[in-house]
């Protein structure tokens, strides 16, 4: 026993998913259900001066159609909800449809219920709205600008808040350092793309007072107890069910618009609703991620040693807050330093509205920035100081024996050891021959980039305390009377394989066949209150509970089987999975026996009610944050500027390990999306505010041919912050994989003197930056 | 995501295809319905008629009598990509239809669905003026068409109302290579360079070089044609001299991708490679 926790088990929840077994939003079908269909604006500032309805609502099929206008006068009051904890944050109402005025291409102003889904596309053509355009504010920069056009004009600004932090000298630092790297690092803005976009079917039970809502969501409870506030009904009468998610990375880790109209919709009308976004409307209207423009600054000493640190941090907000936004660039604040000893540091966040849609969490959320900047500005200091980047690293790493390690943003990083993911790494990748290679390459007119990252993130999301809203997280165990186990998480599993992990952990610590292990989750209605999956929290705050429940169940088990053979709980343990006398290997109990003699409620000694299950909660006493290095190797062709990734490497630190496939199948995307970013994708509105990356012809999502073979190792170094000793893998390949590729990049122009360009790093902009000197010359 | 209401015929002949198209209001041939579906699906184009090739199956084929083939309108990328006859006799229709795409567009969508797109950034097109293939067009009376008139514009060909394409006939082409640098979603050419040459023992006795994605429709680069002939297919340095200024006089097209200036730098030094490719042996 004991052998399933660590290994390599295939995910359960596979032949389902590539057999097209599974059920997602779209899946569902209910007797008398109904379509909408979200009429959106197509400018991105506007007055709503008429909205006709009267054509849509005649045509064939067509139940209802309302305005944003209809539904206030049917009473709506309730804005959409953001969570924070900001003093002075500006906070404008945001209507599910937009009333009076439109602040972005896409926002929902109209809504056509029809029979079919052909007939309310067909009628959406009939809805007639004349907009009078107001100014636009797209760029960050200007709608900071006093004399910006508003977004919302009751404010008087666009910026919604400005967070001021300083910690030690920061300004004796500079003064006292042999040398200052000043640096702007845009890190431009992303469309999430999941395979799935968004869906609702929502369903009105009359005689119950009920409202059940299937959405793509990787929350339902959190999901339900706003909605419950923004539809005015007891959380009691509402159910959220999550089905299959077909992909989040954050942007399902809302509260949406749609979400809140469909459900009233269903009440309103009485018949069950379904909505499936459209590609293009996911693009317009699901949330977006990063989009910030960073001046920074950093000072060192001539031995490379980091002293001080400036940021002036402009994060687009978008046109109105979603769930998080306004707190996802403080992330970005927090952890600036990185791996690094960094004492003196001088940081301001400022979030600005603009006429666009909302940022909001997407892989990493607002950790991918501070990494990206902080990882950049190294290897630019490295550079001045004709420091090798690894040496540089080195030399500003917290030590393996510092941790916990508090840093001067405040945080206490739990534990680590980044100089050995980092030697580990440039072992693998064989570093100094590479850097040999490159030299002799050079020679030759080809230019080899080596490119380090280095980086520590925040995740396990967290302690309540340092949340926007609560942090723990719950599981239920049941032993069922004939000994199969029922697992109920809080969180919200969509493709992070915990149905998996989860019965791995039991399997193993209740002596139960893994097939006999149930994990149910995603319905409101079944599973004890959770907060969900995001900020890589699964493992680290919904298996510790489960860790807990095991262990309650363990407990009452002893306690049953103790009674049966007459002797002392205190002589018996569990080993390898089932219940042993000290002592006496002759006996033994299986949990299923336990379970069973629970059932039976009559052989149990006295006080001990029947039944053997347990619902617990963790609550995390702090963050987990793993770590690693990742080494990308690239070549840049001199004539073309086209990227060519040759190699890539990573060695990551995610604590103890559950499943390995499932760990590394978690970094292979991540560093598919971080690398997407760094090489492709690019959210891009014009001066008008039209998006001109609708679709997928034009927003570059890599396509399998563009992902390099991924070379992984890893490190494990437990957290000490759960009783798992697991810390979080669903983000760290994302974080770590943007600014590897960059630098390498970066290092491959270096022969041309260029030391910085922004993302996304498309042909063009390297060949521009390389043809100066590219006439058949051969830089040194 | 959902298309405009319309009528949906599956003829099993050309003629009663023709019939169906003089018939009906604004109809729509389909083929692969990998262009025209999105489209559809978005509303940008709101056919009336869709008349479905698909139930003239005989249509998909690549055939070789001697050095001359016929490819049916309805072969799929995915034939072509896989014809290894093609590989060797006109490896340039086979890099297009390799580098087309992805599999699943491949498996669907056909060389004549692709040709009377007529997306100015499609693999096809340069590959076709450099073949300088022929093009026979059904309808009142069957016509030829040359490559050189059958591309006019941006998703424009010499296809008449009431006509169909049914099939495409070229020469070998033994010293032929097609070469793209693409966009990085879409997949398509930000440019893409066919060359066709024909070589007396090492030197280019003569060449035939077009380009796609650069301008509005597909074009010959008539100059550098002019300036290879006689160049040795070992020297380089000559190659790449001979293929500067490919884009001279086309107005090229601007993206977020690639600029104008970007493009036609490009299209010299894709030129260069499509040139010295073809002059490998395959």
């Amino acid at each position: 026993m004991a052998t399933l926790v660590g290994a390599p088990v295939r995910r359960r929840e596979d032949p389902r998913l590539i057999t097209g077994r599974a059920t997602y939003v779209d899946d569902i079908k209910l007797v008398g259900m109904v379509h909408a269909v979200f009429i959106r604006s197509p400018y991105a500032h506007a007055k709503i001066a008429r909205i006709d309805l009267r054509e849509a609502k005649a045509f064939r099929g067509v139940l209802a159609a309302f305005s944003g206008e209809d539904l206030h006068a049917t009473g709506w009051k309730a804005s959409l909800p953001v969570a924070h904890k900001m003093a002075d944050l500006k906070a404008p109402p945001h209507f599910p449809l937009a009333v009076d005025e439109v602040r972005f291409v896409g926002e929902a102003v109209a809504v056509i219920v029809a029979a079919d889904p052909y007939a309310a596309r067909d009628a959406a053509e009939l809805v007639e709205v004349e907009y009078d355009e107001l100014p636009v504010v797209i760029d960050i920069e200007k709608a900071a600008a006093s004399d910006a056009p508003l977004v919302h004009r009751d404010l008087g600004t666009n910026v919604a808040y400005t967070l001021p932090f300083k910690a030690g000298d920061p300004d004796g630092a500079f003064a006292g350092a042999d040398v200052v790297v000043k640096q702007r690092i845009i890190n431009q803005r992303l469309a999430p793309v999941p395979i799935e976009t968004r869906g609702v079917v929502a369903r009105w039970d009359a005689g119950a007072g009920r409202v059940t809502i299937h959405s793509s969501t990787q929350i339902p409870h959190l999901l339900r107890t706003q909605l419950s506030l923004v539809l005015g009904l007891p959380e009691n009468k509402v159910r959220a069910i999550a089905p299959e998610v077909g992909g989040g990375f954050g942007a399902k880790l809302n509260v949406y618009a749609e979400e809140a109209v469909v459900a009233w919709l269903a009440m309103r009308l009485d018949r069950p609703i379904k909505w499936s976004e459209t590609r293009s409307e996911c693009f317009q209207a699901m949330i977006h991620g990063r989009d910030q423009i960073d001046d920074c600054e950093i000072a060192a000493k001539r031995d490379g040693t980091i002293v001080g640190l400036r940021l002036r941090i402009l994060a687009n907000l978008g046109a109105y807050h979603q769930l998080l936004t306004p707190v996802i660039p403080t992330l970005t604040m927090l952890m600036a330093p990185g791996p690094y000893r960094i004492s003196n540091v001088d940081i301001e966040v400022k979030g600005v509205f603009t006429n666009t849609m909302s940022t909001d969490a997407y892989r990493g959320a607002g950790r991918p920035e501070a990494t990206y900047l902080i990882e950049r500005l190294v290897d630019l200091v490295a550079q001045k100081l004709e420091l090798d980047p690894a040496e540089i690293r080195r030399r500003n790493f917290i030590e393996a024996s510092a941790f916990p390690f508090t840093t001067a943003t405040g945080l206490t990083y739990d534990t680590g050891d980044y100089a050995t993911t980092m030697e580990k790494a440039l072992q693998l990748a064989d570093y100094s021959s590479l850097r040999a290679r490159q030299e002799a390459l050079r020679k030759e007119g080809r230019y080899l980039g080596i490119g380090l990252s280095t980086y520590v993130e925040v995740c396990g999301m967290g302690p309540s305390a340092a949340m926007p809203a609560a942090g723990w997280d719950s599981a239920t165990v049941r032993v069922e009377p004939t000994g199969s186990v029922t697992v109920l998480t809080g969180i919200s599993p969509h493709g992070q394989g915990e149905e998996t992990t989860f019965a791995q952990l039991v399997a193993d610590e209740l002596g139960v066949p893994i097939e006999n292990v149930e994990v149910v989750h995603g319905d409101t209605d079944k599973v004890q209150y959770g907060v969900g999956t995001f900020g890589s929290r699964g493992s680290a705050v919904g298996g510790s509970a489960l860790k807990l429940a095991i262990e309650t169940i363990q407990a009452k088990a002893l306690k049953i089987a103790a009674h049966q053979w007459e002797a002392n709980p205190d002589d018996l343990e569990y080993r390898d999975g089932s219940i042993r006398m000290r002592g006496d290997p002759s006996r033994s109990m299986t949990t299923a026996e336990a379970g069973f003699l629970a059932f039976m409620g009559d052989k149990l000694p006295a006080g001990l009610e029947p039944g053997l299950d347990a619902t617990r909660r963790f609550e995390p006493p702090n963050f987990v944050y793993p770590f690693g290095t990742h080494v990308c190797v690239v070549e840049v062709d001199a004539e073309t500027g086209r990227v060519k990734i040759e190699r890539y490497v990573a060695v990551d630190d995610c604590g103890k390990v559950l499943n390995p496939m499932i760990v590394e199948g978690q970094i292979h995307g991540g560093i598919a999306q971080g690398m997407a970013q760094a090489l492709y994708e690019e959210v891009v509105y014009d001066e008008y505010g039209q998006l001109r990356t609708g679709t997928l012809m034009d927003y570059a999502v890599p396509h399998a041919e563009q992902v390099p073979h991924f070379e992984l190792e890893r490190t494990v170094t437990e957290t000490t912050v759960n009783p798992l000793g697991v810390k979080g893998v669903g983000e760290a390949g994302t974080i770590g994989s943007t600014p590897a590729v960059v630098n390498a990049v970066m290092d491959a122009l270096a022969p041309f003197g260029v030391t910085h360009l922004d993302m996304p790093l498309r042909p063009e902009k390297l060949w521009k930056a390389m043809a100066p000197r590219s006439n058949g010359k051969v830089p040194a | 995501m959902i298309p405009a209401t319309f009528n949906y015929f599956r003829p099993h002949s050309i003629e009663e295809a023709l019939l169906l198209l003089r018939q009906g209001e604004v109809a729509k041939i389909l083929a692969g319905g990998q262009s025209l579906v999105p489209m559809m699906k978005l509303r940008l184009t709101e056919p009336k008629t869709l008349i479905d090739l698909q139930g003239v199956p005989e249509l998909a084929y690549v055939t070789w009598a001697g050095g001359h083939c016929t490819v049916g309108t309805l072969a799929t990328h995915a034939m072509l990509a896989a014809d290894a006859d093609l590989r060797q006799k006109a490896a340039v229709l086979w890099d297009a239809a390799n580098a087309l795409g992805d599999p699943q567009v491949r498996n669907l969508g056909t060389i004549g669905g692709a040709c009377v797109h007529a997306d100015p950034a499609a693999d096809y097109p340069a590959a076709m003026l450099a073949l300088e293939a022929c093009f026979i067009v059904a309808g009142e009376k069957t016509r030829e068409v040359p490559a050189a008139e059958f591309f006019k514009g941006t998703f424009e060909t010499a296809v008449g109302d009431g006509e169909i394409l049914t099939k495409i006939t070229f020469d070998a082409a033994p010293h032929s290579a097609y070469v793209k640098l693409e966009h990085p979603a879409s997949h398509y050419a930000l440019v893409g360079v066919a060359a066709v040459l024909m070589m007396s023992r090492d030197a280019i006795e003569d060449a035939r070089v077009a380009i796609t994605g650069l301008a509005d429709a597909p074009f010959r680069a008539s100059a550098v044609e002019r300036a290879l002939r006689g160049v040795k297919a070992n020297n380089v340095a000559a190659i790449k001299s001979a293929c500067a200024g490919a884009a001279a006089g086309q107005s090229a097209r601007s993206d977020i991708e690639a600029s104008a200036a970007y493009r036609a730098a490009m299209a010299d030094v894709l030129t260069a490679r499509a040139v010295l490719r073809a002059t490998e042996p395959r």
